[in-house]
């Protein structure tokens, strides 16, 4: 048993108190050098790092500009609704807080739907919508039991609107919801930052077109968060700008007017200004409600619009190619003059029929028209006389003499979704087919073209920027909805497409000579029944066009299925002398042009020449069967 | 003059420079509680005269006093921990409290105080024949309360028991080469205890070395402290001017984090103030250690006076990002009563044995 010395033992005591001593000094000093580290030498990056932690740039969403026809009348527009909004960082259970609202308000099961999406593709801080367009009774009674739901609040949102429904939508188009196809679109165009905050993006039509002049600019606030993403208060502001009004060259009752005029029929109307290009009135028949695609489209109207065998969603003016029948005779008329094949005095016999290469292609009069000259060709809309002129033309020549009308190609007008359509050449058929012996062109195909059948295929704006060139006397326009956008900022209003695209050399005199034809047609010819008693003078041109291929008998309407009929087609300008308008009508399967297509476009002249209403809707189809 | 003698009577046992750094460490405390969290001021006021009070009448009890209560204090302290293990309440995953009824206690809070006072007085008791045998008593002594406390789990409790009953083994001697083959003993074992720890003491430590890996899960803790301490700078941003902290992005920003919001609003020059205040309460501490009478009086001055320096050490290093988080309040500063009680409860016993040591030599 070892016994310590007592003051040994204290020595020992105090020598290992040192060492303790010290080595608190030594883990001070560290904990101090950490300090400086943190707070003198990297002062300046955890600044930086707290500034950004506590400031948040929140987005303000300028209001959309509004979309007006060419005499102020608004087609689009904001209005103010109130939403009921949840911000998931302060709702705690979202589940339980929607059941709970649920017995307060009204939500229905594809809300819920809508909100999770929303709620996957958002930052935790933002507030999102889980019911729409609240009534103000729902309003009240949310209010009343607004304790009970923390992070749930009542806002008032700008939501786009379309005041004429069904009317023009083709044409306006509509916005929805941003998808990743929009984003592509705002990446493309560097818009980013811009569309922080905004939930939605034009999807068809000119609000597609124009999305980024109708857009505005997005305000932001600079605003201090705390560490829930609260906002606590705001440090600065800079005001959103309201995006820019388009004004249109539509006139939006004219618009009415036409689409009015079809009924429940199926087809479209492209209506032109000659002497800007500016399209009056772009109709594709039937429509849809651009209205329910705004905060979503429920699955039901989703289906029910894409599986309609009408197909409302196509846009028939741009999408649609449909063969131009008989329209098509006053251009080749035209080229024979100008390229010397024909003078309008030439005659030619019909016999009823003409025969090329051992095939019989008759004309629709039995019998004949007998002897024909040019005016009367066009007049009383003789085949054969037209299968004589291609023959004599080719093909090249027509498609050559074509191509500077526009057929065959985009006309280029502001709102996507055209589609080429089908000028026939040899080139083309070299191009489309893939076996050697189909990329031949046969001289006997060349027959059907010049009554405007066979391979040749247009959408109705090329049909009516041809006429509507014709009208202008070969001085051409590319076809436009917008007339001028306005700054809101500024008040300046920019014009959009003063300049004609070019000009045709077309002789005077062959030109008044298709004129002349024209005008016979409305008043003595196939377009006279149409236009009887008219109060101005006007040109036009009817036209059928086949969609069952007749192997040598006779057509029957009543014998042929609905959709197995003819299109009916119309083109015509008027007045005659000095044309304000130029239009391009086809009925879908509406058999004659004479019959279905021409009342329509005597309704559309009539309201925009004289501002005569139409006494009804439709138009009489009791008519007889004419010669077209 | 009754009230002059009144108040002699109060002080008497009061050590000067302890209540002196003390009072400066609770007024310092008072300002950043009340810009961390206004609302607790006056609970946290409350708090410190409860303390207060402890700690002067703990001054009273003589140091023989307190070795009587040792063994009784430790025997019962290790009960009531075994009853957690069975008995215990289970709150954020962890059992830690027990349930009397009437009011619920944390036994391992007893143990920061029953740990340093049982071991001195075991080394006291067996003065004469300190060998090999005592240590390893001792150090059974020592590991089983804490096993009982990290099992709960308890991690920062556990640690500053270890820590206070491992400063009196080492106070008492214990050779060098021991210490040596045990701190070598400890890096080998280290896997095996990796191996040992629960996930969130896992993630704690991987975070401590990547914190940016995680930095709105685990790791957001220590990004936002950092940030705080780092923003502040020299000068600091004024006392309530600090975004970190009125923003809350600073977690447990009254309780263990408060450091990160005194460093934020007062700078390095308040945080170095801190360090300096702990620094010249450890140095009286260790004063009163080497001038005590007896190696009771020294063992348990010295620990004690350790276990503080032991608070302020780890709660600086994990809240400035140089240690892992664990759940050690800020000695005197951070908000709560428990702590504050048992810090008060050390000072107390600082200054009985300070005040007794004349009595004993006579």
């Amino acid at each position: 048993m070892e016994f310590k010395n007592p003051e040994q033992e204290i020595e020992g005591f105090q020598h290992r108190l040192a060492f303790a001593g010290g080595f608190v000094l030594l883990a001070f000093f560290l904990l101090f050098a950490r300090l400086f580290w943190l707070q003198v030498f990297q002062h300046e990056y955890y600044r930086t790092r707290a500034e950004d932690n506590r400031i948040s740039l929140v987005p303000i969403l300028p209001n959309r500009g509004l979309i007006l026809d060419r005499n102020g009348v608004v087609m689009a527009r904001n209005y103010s609704a109130y939403t009921l909004e949840i911000t998931p960082s302060r709702a705690g259970n979202l589940e339980a807080a929607i059941d709970g609202l649920a017995q307060v308000i009204e939500i229905q099961p594809k809300d819920r739907k809508r909100f999770r999406k929303l709620l996957d593709e958002s930052k935790n801080f933002e507030s999102l919508p889980i019911r729409t367009r609240l009534s103000d009774a729902e309003v009240a009674k949310f209010i009343a039991h607004r304790y009970r739901f923390p992070g749930v609040d009542i806002k008032a949102r700008l939501f786009r609107q379309y005041p004429y429904n069904e009317s023009a939508s083709h044409l306006l188009g509509y916005i929805g919801r941003i998808n990743d196809n929009d984003l592509d679109r705002i990446e493309e165009k560097d818009a980013e930052p811009n569309y922080r905050g905004t939930e939605h993006f034009g999807k068809t039509g000119l609000e597609l077109k124009y999305e980024f002049d109708l857009h505005g600019q997005t305000g932001f606030e600079k605003v201090e968060i705390d560490a829930g993403g609260r906002a606590v208060r705001v440090l600065s502001r800079i005001p959103p700008v309201t995006g820019n009004n388009l004004t249109l060259t539509v006139d939006a009752k004219l618009q009415q007017i036409a689409e009015q005029a079809f009924g429940d029929r199926r087809g479209a109307l492209v209506a032109i200004e000659p002497a800007t290009g500016g399209i009056l009135a772009l109709v594709s028949m039937p429509g849809y409600d651009p209205n329910l695609f705004v905060d979503g489209i429920d699955p039901q109207n989703w289906d029910g619009l894409n599986n309609s065998p009408d197909k409302p969603m196509v846009n028939r003016a741009l999408n649609g190619a449909y063969p131009p029948g008989s329209t098509f005779k006053p251009y080749m008329a035209l080229a024979a003059l100008e390229i010397g094949k024909r003078t309008a005095q030439q005659t030619i016999f019909d016999p009823g029929s003409y025969s090329f290469g051992g095939h019989v292609f008759r004309d629709d009069k039995k019998g004949g028209h007998g002897t024909v000259d040019m005016y009367k060709s066009i007049v009383q809309s003789c085949d054969t006389y037209y299968y004589m002129l291609s023959n004599d033309m080719g093909i090249d020549n027509i498609a050559n003499f074509m191509r500077k009308f526009g057929f065959g190609q985009k006309t280029g007008v502001d709102i996507e979704g055209e589609s080429e359509g089908v000028l026939p050449s040899q080139e083309w058929k070299k191009k489309h087919f893939k076996k050697p012996e189909q990329q031949r062109w046969y001289a006997g195909e060349t027959i059907s073209i010049g009554i405007g059948q066979g391979y040749n295929s247009y959408t109705p704006i090329q049909l009516a920027q041809a006429i509507a060139t014709l009208a202008n006397d070969g001085v051409m326009f590319r076809p436009h909805i917008v007339k001028y956008i306005t700054d809101t900022r500024t008040g300046k209003a920019l014009p959009i497409e003063t300049q004609p695209l070019r000009t045709i050399s077309l002789k005077p005199q062959h030109l008044e000579t298709i004129k002349q034809a024209l005008i016979g047609v409305n008043k003595e010819g196939t377009g006279a029944r149409a236009f009887a008693g008219a109060e101005y003078v006007s040109a036009g041109k009817t036209g059928t066009a086949q969609v069952y291929s007749l192997k040598g008998e006779k057509y029957s309407e009543g014998h042929v299925a609905e959709r197995m009929r003819d299109h009916a087609l119309f083109i015509a300008f008027a007045p005659a002398d000095q044309p304000k308008i130029a239009l391009a009508v086809l009925v879908e399967n509406g058999g004659f042009g004479a019959q279905a297509a021409a009342p329509i476009a005597r309704q559309v002249l009539d309201y925009y020449l004289l501002g005569k209403q139409p006494k009804s809707a439709a138009p009489a189809d009791s008519a007889e069967p004419e010669e077209d | 003059m009754q009230l002059r003698t009144l108040w002699q009577k109060l002080a008497a046992p009061i050590d000067p420079p302890l209540m002196t750094m003390s009072l400066i460490l609770l007024g310092f405390a008072l300002l950043v509680v009340s810009s961390a969290s206004a609302e607790r001021l006056g609970a946290q006021f409350f708090n410190m005269l409860i303390a207060l009070l402890v700690m002067r009448v703990t001054a009273q009890i003589s140091p023989q006093k307190l070795m009587y209560f040792a063994l009784p204090v430790f025997v019962g302290g290790l009960l009531l921990l075994v009853a957690v293990a069975l008995f215990g309440d289970v709150s954020k995953g962890a059992r830690r409290w027990l349930n009397l009824g009437f009011m619920r206690i944390q036994p391992s809070e007893i143990m920061k105080i029953a740990m340093p006072l049982m071991l001195a007085w075991y080394f006291q008791r067996h003065e004469t024949y300190l060998r090999l045998r005592e240590y390893v008593v001792a150090a059974l002594i020592l590991l089983l309360p804490v096993g009982l406390i990290a099992k709960q789990p308890d991690l920062g409790t556990a640690i500053l028991v270890l820590a206070a009953g491992f400063y009196v083994i080492f106070l008492a001697g214990l050779s060098w080469k021991v210490l040596a083959g045990l701190v070598v003993s400890a890096v080998a074992m280290a896997p095996l205890a990796w191996s040992m720890m629960r996930d969130y003491q896992k993630s704690r430590i991987l975070t401590l070395l990547d914190p940016e890996a995680d930095p709105l899960g685990k790791g957001f803790h220590i990004i936002q402290s950092t940030i705080a301490i780092g923003s502040g700078g020299i000068l600091g941003k004024g006392w309530g001017q600090g975004t970190q902290a009125q923003l809350e992005f600073i977690p447990e920003r009254h309780t263990d984090f408060i450091f990160a919001v005194l460093s934020e609003e007062f700078g390095l020059i308040g945080s170095t103030l801190l360090l300096i205040l702990y620094a010249l309460l450890i140095g009286r501490g260790m004063m009163i250690a080497a001038n005590a009478p007896t190696l009771f009086t020294r063992l348990l001055a010295g620990s004690i006076t350790l276990i503080f320096f032991t608070y302020a050490f780890v709660n600086m290093g994990m809240v400035s990002g140089i240690l892992p988080v664990v759940g050690i309040p800020l000695p005197f500063v951070s908000y709560g009563g428990t702590s504050l009680t048992t810090l008060f409860l050390g000072i107390g016993i600082l200054m009985s044995i300070h005040k007794h040591r004349m009595l004993v030599q006579k």
